[in-house]
């Protein structure tokens, strides 16, 4: 229960449970309804009551007296574990969650949303999936996507990994959306797969009749029933409810903070569109096939690496700071082709000295860094800080964290990022790849 | 029909959208847009899991046929909270406020904390697939001639968007008006005389209209809950004219009389629906039927007990048959054929005894055939199979559309009660004392009454009252003459009528503020401009509004001559017709005062012309 002191001390007072039909008497009304929990960060001293006709009011408990009119069940949500049927003849695809919103239930009574995560239930939720293949289920940990950690991706890697060496066809992840490119970019660097592993979403919840999430999840399974081996996201790709893009892991950002076709690959095309259940294969678009790579996992990696933007007047401090606290690595969002003010050059030389490697990125976020055009870049490199040539910022953050997981020579991590180790980066700029 | 005995109760529904600046969740306009649209977008929607319980594949399939969608946007009118690309930002506290005015005017009770809540809509009205809603006030009361009526409660929701066609299996909306507030009174059901529905009806009118409501049509809607003590309860939607409230009554009533009649007539024969979906198209290779002809596969169902009701009556010019009707084209068929109508529509006796023969069926027994697609038709008649042996239960409930005759047809089964929970994009609002008070103590005249006090306070006629009320130009009536003493009834004649003629020539007469009015009436009353300018000033002021009235009276030459320039011009004409006064004498008044009001016309008061003229006559004489 989220009712805090004193209408946590009036329902304990009145010896009421949610759930229970009562009736609160105001001065000059009464309201009979059913008592509901209240959202944890709602003011303290109000029930809250579903009347008969489906409405929740508020109702100040001040000046009030309440009785029991009838108890009430606890509203209890099952996970339903029921057997689905399996197909011989079909793939078998592994669905992992991790918290997003892809598949939870509304309990229409209470109108509290339980992220349910079993197999029956995401089957139930979205029948048509049975045609496509069958189904292993797991919740690997549900937490919101801001919460995102790299021992999540590590996790993540790992069972990534079991199910592939227990023969899975292809691997869907449910992300929320919020951190979906860091850890389709983490996952990117940890696997080398046989398999597709698709991660996919929804931008509105799967509550709702017009969730995004039925289309995300069907074209997911689509994806990892196909031949593009390879960490992808797989999201709207427009407004309309009709197609979806499969973007390249490392090359994916959300770009919107609301949109159902918040998803771009920046920097580049989408690898695919899946329309009408069809994957369309972007013919210029070179790709690993299924079976062409062993499976391989490296989930070595370091968590203490910064990322800071750069911006008119900030001070050195911001660099020192982490190099007091004894980060192991730096990505820099610089302005334009790749530029902090002069001022910051001296903390850079620093980090080099303490064999801290700094990484810029530009905060365009398209285009390509290019330190050599003004004297200040040149200064830059001077001071020992690496190109992240046409990699967004957040894609950058992760190959460092992954690099630094490999080795802690300065030479060494600087080598790795410089190497393409997932396509996350490529050298020729193309005209098509600006806001698309 | 004797109401009582029926045990008739009715109750009522009334939606009313406000007029607040923005819409409930987002800043758009509230007003409905003709502008071609710059972007249709491509929905669908799906019932969520709780909704269909378990696996069922046909049951998900029959669920999502024609649940696609297509929404116009606009770059202007409309943004992506309509388009369910982005959160619904913070309650409209506007919208709430009239809601609390309504509430106060209705001796309601106002609810501490206000819930927006989620209410499950899939037709596509909404683009979110649920209507956001709140409950802001209950208990309320009305009293009526009839007696007491009980308001149940007040709702403060948001208006669906517009539909515009249905076309290749896509359902078109507009956006324009998805997202205007509307307030929804519901009246508890407990009306029994139709002439009370309408009074009822009538007074909650009054209320809203006295509040910042919009107005014109298809901003009110008024649906009607009515049910005998045999029947069921009914929703009949769209009740526009109040007249026909007790028409809509009677015929609701003797239809639920008849297909309760029909239900005792079927248990008798005990009649029974037939599973077996039968395929005919054998029997009408040479069909005349031109329907028949044209579609791809004709299927019928057998109704055993059923001969005979189909084609009974239950409405003036609806049958029985009409009803089961209505449920298939629910499934995208234009009609169905029965037995208790065949021969016609081009299908022969001779093709009817064919049926007859091949369905086996005896002389109680009845068909109903649909010829369409395969799975159309299929789809079609497994609603008739339903419709059809609900008629075993007497009345249904239903939610149905009203019809301008006063007959009512089916749209959809009525919604139940508790597809609501919260809407958790937004916060739970607080609805203090302090909110409540100040709105309270300032409550609106009801329109009946400020009419009262107007002709009486103002000594106008009632015409110029009524229209003076219902144009909404009272405030700004009584405004002028507030600061201005000048007499009321050209004040009332320029806004109730001169206003909306001006405005018809194209002219925005929003652009004259409360000062424009009071600077051409302190001209008129300080004699300075004549009554009948009063209206050709207030349209050169709507041209240049920037100006000092008095100038533009003085550009527009609207302002009166000094008497003595008027008498010059008298004594002048008066001076070159002198033959006519001494012929005519006291006759040439007529005519004489023809030419100098001619000249005059609002430059000098008819009063003062007169005056003069006689004067003038006089001297001659």
């Amino acid at each position: 229960m989220t009712y805090k002191e004193n209408s946590e001390k009036y329902i304990e007072n009145y010896n009421l449970s949610i759930g229970d039909t009562i009736k609160v008497h105001k001065e000059d009304i009464s309201y009979t309804g059913i008592l509901l929990d209240r959202p944890e960060d709602a003011e303290d001293g109000f029930l809250v009551l579903k009347l008969s006709s489906g409405y929740n009011i508020g109702v100040a408990i001040d000046n009030t007296t309440a009785e029991l009119v009838e108890k009430g069940d606890k509203p209890k949500i099952g996970y339903d574990e029921s057997e689905i049927p399996k197909d011989p003849s079909k793939e078998n695809i592994s669905v992992i969650s991790t918290g997003g919103t892809v598949s939870s239930v509304i309990d229409y009574r209470t109108g509290a949303v339980y992220p349910k995560f079993t197999a029956s239930d995401l089957v139930k939720a979205n029948p048509e999936l049975l045609d496509y293949a069958n189904y292993n289920v797991k919740a690997l940990y549900n937490i919101f996507s801001e919460d995102m950690k790299h021992e999540y991706w590590v996790k993540a890697a790992e069972e990534i990994a079991n199910d592939i060496s227990d023969g899975a066809d292809g691997i869907v992840i449910a992300h929320g959306t919020d951190t979906m490119h860091y850890t389709s970019a983490a996952l990117s660097f940890m696997l080398k797969t046989p398999v597709p592993v698709i991660i996919t979403g929804a931008q509105r919840s799967s509550d709702r009749p017009s969730s995004d999430a039925n289309i995300n999840l069907i074209d997911s399974v689509i994806a990892a029933k196909g031949d593009i081996a390879e960490v992808c996201v797989c999201m709207h790709g427009s407004l309309n409810d009709n197609f979806t893009y499969l973007h390249k892991g490392t090359k994916v950002r959300k770009m919107h903070t609301s949109r159902r076709d918040t998803f771009r690959s920046i920097n580049a095309q989408p690898i695919a569109k899946i329309e009408n259940k069809k994957i369309n294969i972007n013919p210029e678009y070179s790709y690993t096939k299924r079976g062409e790579n062993e499976l391989e996992v490296n989930t070595n990696i370091e968590e203490k690496v910064g990322l800071v933007k750069s911006f008119p007047g900030i001070s050195k401090d911001f660099i020192e700071y982490h190099i007091d606290k004894g980060y192991k690595g730096l990505v820099i969002e610089g302005t334009g082709l790749g530029h902090t003010p002069n001022e910051l050059i001296g903390s850079f030389k620093r980090a080099k000295d303490e064999n801290i490697p700094v990484i810029m990125t530009s905060q365009c976020l398209y285009g390509r860094i290019n330190m050599n055009v003004y004297s200040s870049g040149r200064e830059l490199i001077d001071a020992g800080v690496i190109s992240a040539q046409d990699m967004t910022p957040e894609t950058a953050y992760v190959k460092l964290c992954w690099a630094l997981g490999q080795s802690d020579d300065y030479n060494k991590v600087k080598e790795i990022m410089q190497t393409n180790i997932a396509g996350e980066f490529s050298v020729k700029s193309s005209i098509k790849d600006f806001l698309n | 029909m004797d109401y009582n005995e029926l045990g008739l109760k009715m109750g009522l529904e009334i939606h009313q959208q406000l007029n607040s600046e923005h819409k409930l969740f987002c800043p758009c306009k509230t007003e409905l847009v003709d502008d071609d649209y710059n972007e249709l977008i491509q929905r669908k929607l799906r019932p969520t899991q709780s909704e269909l319980g378990e696996i069922d594949r046909a049951a998900l399939q029959e669920s999502l046929r024609g649940l696609n969608f297509k929404y116009e946007n606009f770059e202007k009118h409309t943004c992506l909270v309509e388009n369910d690309d982005e959160p619904p930002h913070s309650l409209n506290e506007e919208a709430l406020d009239i809601c609390i005015t309504i509430a106060c005017l209705m001796n309601m009770h106002i609810v501490d904390e206000f819930h927006t809540m989620r209410k499950q809509v899939i037709d596509g009205s909404n683009t979110g697939g649920f209507q956001r809603t709140g409950m802001v006030a209950t208990d309320g009361y009305l009293d009526t001639p009839y007696g007491r009526v009980v308001i149940e409660s007040l709702g403060l929701e948001e208006d669906a968007a517009r539909r515009i066609e249905t076309k290749d299996g896509f359902t078109e909306f507009r956006l324009d008006r998805l997202g205007i507030p509307l307030a929804e009174i519901t009246t508890d059901p407990s009306m029994h005389d139709p002439a009370q529905v309408r009074e009822v009806a009538y007074m909650l009118g009054q209320i809203l209209r006295s509040t910042n409501v919009k107005r014109g049509l298809g901003t009110i809607r008024q649906d009607l809950n009515i049910s005998i003590a045999k029947g069921a309860r009914v929703e009949i939607k769209g009740v526009q004219d109040l007249d026909l409230m007790s028409e809509i009554v009677e015929r609701e009533v003797q239809r639920q009389l008849v297909l309760i009649d029909i239900k005792e007539e079927l248990e008798k024969r005990n009649a029974e629906v037939l599973e077996e979906i039968h395929t005919l198209d054998d029997l009408f290779v040479d069909t005349e039927s031109k329907i028949l002809k044209s579609a791809e596969t004709i299927k019928a169902v057998v109704l055993k007990g059923y001969n005979g009701l189909i084609g009974r009556e239950v409405q003036p010019g609806r049958r029985f048959g009409t009803e089961i009707a209505s449920y298939a084209k629910k499934r995208g068929v234009s009609g169905i054929f029965h037995s208790d109508e065949l021969p016609a529509y081009g299908i022969t006796q001779d093709e009817v005894d064919k049926v007859t023969e091949f369905l086996n069926i005896g002389d109680d027994d009845a068909f109903i055939i649909v010829a369409h697609d395969e799975d159309i038709a299929i789809s079609a008649l497994e609603e008739v199979k339903r419709r059809a042996a609900l008629g075993l239960e007497g009345v249904v409930e239903e939610t149905r559309k009203a019809l301008d005759d006063g007959n009512t047809e089916y749209m959809r089964p009525l919604p139940t009660a508790n597809r609501m929970y919260l809407e958790t994009d937004i916060p739970l609002f607080k609805i203090t004392e302090d909110r409540i008070e100040p709105i309270a103590n300032n409550l609106p005249e009801l329109p009946d009454v400020k009419q009262a006090r107007i002709i009486k306070e103002y000594k106008l006629s009632e015409d110029l009252a009524t229209q003076l009320v219902k144009r909404q130009e009272a405030d700004m009536f009584e405004a002028i003459l507030a600061d201005v003493d000048v007499d009321a009834t050209p004040v009332a004649s320029l806004l109730a009528y001169d206003l909306r003629e001006i405005k018809r020539e194209g002219y925005d007469v929003n652009i004259l503020t409360l000062e424009h009015y009071k600077g051409i009436f302190t001209l008129l009353s300080e004699g300075k401009i004549a009554k009948d300018s009063v209206r050709k000033l207030a349209v050169e002021t709507i041209k240049t509004p920037d100006d000092d009235i008095a100038e533009i009276a003085e550009k527009n030459n609207l302002t009166m001559m000094s008497e003595d320039d008027v008498a010059k011009i008298i004594a002048d004409i008066v001076a070159q017709n002198e033959g006519m006064v001494k012929e005519r004498q006291m006759g040439a008044m007529g005519p004489l005062m023809g030419m100098c009001m001619k000249q005059l016309k609002g430059k000098a008061d008819g009063g003062l012309v007169n005056k003069i003229v006689r004067e003038e006559i006089q001297k001659l004489i």
